[in-house]
């Protein structure tokens, strides 16, 4: 993926200028950040210090996608859901606070020179580490279509912001009944038959993987996919956050915060 | 004019601060100067290429952590042909650390890295020993000895021994390595651990069983330290638990004569920078003009006996 190691990593303090919940499950943090940090690519990661909050006292740091990066504005977001202590701690910063970060880190996704029409398949928390590939996708002339699955509609995130961007954004939900893979398989199929489809690229889920593996398959559609694993140093030293690949038939091990986040779509394997 | 230099053997390192082995890597010239450190040290490696152990290999547990990530390794030939050559490009002496299943192919990694451009070998002995029944080679005298009695035999370079908190017997494990010929101990390594989700009722590392590091192990690490500084000639590098310049200053006092720092780095990846000009301004305000003052400059002359009564409990 994108080459970036000559690229500088930062420990850099910032401060929270908002944090605020965006529905019932998501939250957006807003941090005023120096520009220098935000020579940032889609898809690469920041790892977050979670500060000490009463009892909440996480240890290690947590690692969470660049939602929005601003060098103009000077801001960096993450959107983020709370899943445990961390992301509870980090939940309950106040705008004025300080909250250290390291980044930003890993191999971002590509927009390969022939890829004209994208198409990204997100769910969840997933469409965090995809919206700025939108705005990538619109600063290249490319056409982008997003279609965004949640498990009802009011957590539907980002679709006025992919919309902004000058994306199609497609919405499925578990609750409309529009989300399970047969239903998705054969909206897919139909925009690649009408439009037609350079790469796909998507994030998490492993029911998403396994669909989105056969349909690039069948049609030889190249597709990209940012996975997580739990990390400790971020940064490519400790070897804690490898996951299995399979490449020239052989099972290989690379690290997400290294090799990745962002892996070819064929080449990863669910956990 | 503050005198930061401490002497490991015959080797003079600019500053007392280097990384713990597993907790560095040419990914840290990205976000700092590694130039400032005192010493370059390696992950482990073996001669064969490992896949290391399923995860998840971490976890946390209150303000520490566990790993059971185990030595994956690309083998010797990618790392003489990529890594060594990247610690080249600096001046500070580069420290490999290295590990095997048995004596005899210790040695024989041992003779492998013993290059240009590698300053001295840090041996891993606190693996499994396959040959005596998987405990770790650190953790009986007679199996330290024998094992760092090849490795001496294998190279020219300055011998490191890592030893284990995994035994009852550190005092013996020190002195065994330094009879043998181990010309610095480094003191230590992980201590065995566990850490169980109580909702899936699932142990929450990969491989069960995990080694526990951070501040948590700090007073195990130092005790180690001091017990290790006391039995032997040769210096003592301290690790465990080391994240701020107090932690520093503690273990020099307890007889280290310099310091590995490991976990802290993820906490924080620039910490040992940071530690650096902290120590000097700590020797400024103290008054003192150099880090051998503090070496080994407790004050226990009191409690001395206390030390045999301790292990003898163990
Ligand atoms: C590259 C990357 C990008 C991510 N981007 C986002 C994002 O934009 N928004 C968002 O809400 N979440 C994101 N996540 C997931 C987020 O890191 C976890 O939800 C978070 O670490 C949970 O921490 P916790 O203490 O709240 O939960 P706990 O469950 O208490 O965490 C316990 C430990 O497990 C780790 N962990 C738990 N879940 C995950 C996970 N899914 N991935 C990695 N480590 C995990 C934690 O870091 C911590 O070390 C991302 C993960 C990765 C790897
Ligand atoms: C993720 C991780 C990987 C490690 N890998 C190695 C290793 O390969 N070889 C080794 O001798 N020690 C290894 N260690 C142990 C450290 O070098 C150090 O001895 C230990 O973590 C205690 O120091 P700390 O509390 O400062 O981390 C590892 C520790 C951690 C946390
Ligand atoms: S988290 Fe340490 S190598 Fe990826």
């Amino acid at each position: 993926m994108t080459d970036m190691t000559l690229n500088p990593i930062f420990e850099t303090i910032c401060r929270v200028k908002s944090n605020e919940p965006i529905n019932r499950e998501y939250r957006l943090i807003v941090l005023d950040a120096p520009s220098h940090i935000l020579k940032c690519e889609p898809g690469q990661f920041f790892h977050l210090l979670c500060p000490t909050k009463g009892d909440l006292r996480p240890y290690l740091r947590r690692p969470m996608s660049i939602y929005g990066f601003y060098p103009e504005a000077g801001e960096l977001h993450f959107l983020y859901k709370i899943a445990g202590e961390g992301t509870a701690a980090l939940s309950a910063l106040e705008a004025g606070e300080n909250l250290n970060v390291v980044g930003p880190l890993g191999h971002g996704f590509d927009i390969q020179d022939d890829w004209q029409k994208l198409m990204v398949v997100a769910r969840g928390v997933g469409l965090a580490t995809l919206a700025p590939l939108a705005q990538k996708a619109q600063q290249m002339g490319r056409k982008l279509t997003a279609i965004c699955s949640a498990r009802s509609p009011e957590v539907l995130m980002s679709i006025d912001h992919f919309k902004a961007l000058g994306a199609e954004v497609i919405t499925v939900t578990d609750s409309e009944g529009t989300s399970g893979v047969e239903a998705l398989e054969q909206l897919i199929e139909a925009h690649i038959q009408a439009e037609g489809v350079d790469a796909f690229y998507t994030c998490g889920s492993n029911r998403l993987l396994t669909m989105l593996q056969t349909i690039c398959a069948r049609h030889g559609i190249p597709g990209q996919i940012a996975l997580e694993q739990q990390m400790a140093c971020g940064v490519g030293m400790c070897q804690c956050c490898v996951r299995s690949f399979r490449r020239k038939d052989k099972i290989i091990h690379e690290r997400v915060c290294k090799e990745g986040p962002v892996f070819n779509l064929q080449e990863a394997m669910g956990c | 004019m503050l005198d930061l230099s401490v002497n490991i053997g015959a080797m003079r390192l600019k500053n007392p601060i280097m990384p713990a082995s597993g907790t560095f890597s040419e990914d840290c010239a990205k976000l700092f100067d590694i130039d400032a450190l005192g010493a370059h040290v390696t992950k482990t490696i073996t001669r064969d290429i490992r896949g290391g152990n399923p995860t998840p290999r971490v976890c946390e547990v209150r303000g520490s952590m566990l790993n059971s990530i185990g030595i994956p390794s690309k083998g010797v030939d990618y790392f003489k042909t990529n890594v060594i050559p990247f610690y080249d490009q600096y001046q500070t002496p580069l420290v490999v650390s290295i590990s095997a299943g048995s004596a005899d192919e210790f040695a024989q990694i041992c003779e492998e890295v013993s290059v240009p451009g590698v300053a001295a070998i840090e041996v891993n002995i606190s693996c499994p020993n396959i040959e005596a029944d998987g405990k770790a080679f650190a953790m009986r005298p007679s199996t330290t000895e024998a094992v760092m009695r090849k490795l001496r035999a294998a190279t020219d370079l300055p011998l490191w021994a890592k030893l284990t908190p995994n035994t009852g017997e550190t005092t013996e494990v020190a002195q065994a390595a330094e009879s043998a010929g181990a010309d610095a101990l480094v003191v230590a390594n992980t201590m065995l651990s566990m850490a169980i989700d109580i909702h899936t009722r699932k142990p929450k590392l990969g491989n069960l069983m995990g080694g526990l590091s951070g501040p948590a192990l700090k007073p195990i690490a130092l005790r180690m330290v001091y017990q290790c500084a006391k039995a032997v000639s040769i210096p003592v590098i301290g690790c465990g638990g080391i994240a701020t310049v107090e932690d520093v200053v503690e273990y020099l006092i307890a007889g280290a004569s310099a310091v590995q720092v490991g976990t802290a780095t993820f906490i924080s990846p620039t910490v040992m920078v940071r530690l650096i000009s902290e120590l000097e301004a700590f020797l400024r305000t103290e008054g003192l003009s150099s880090v051998s003052e503090l070496i080994g400059s407790i004050r226990d002359e009191e409690a001395s006996d206390g030390v045999f009564f301790a292990e003898a409990a163990e």
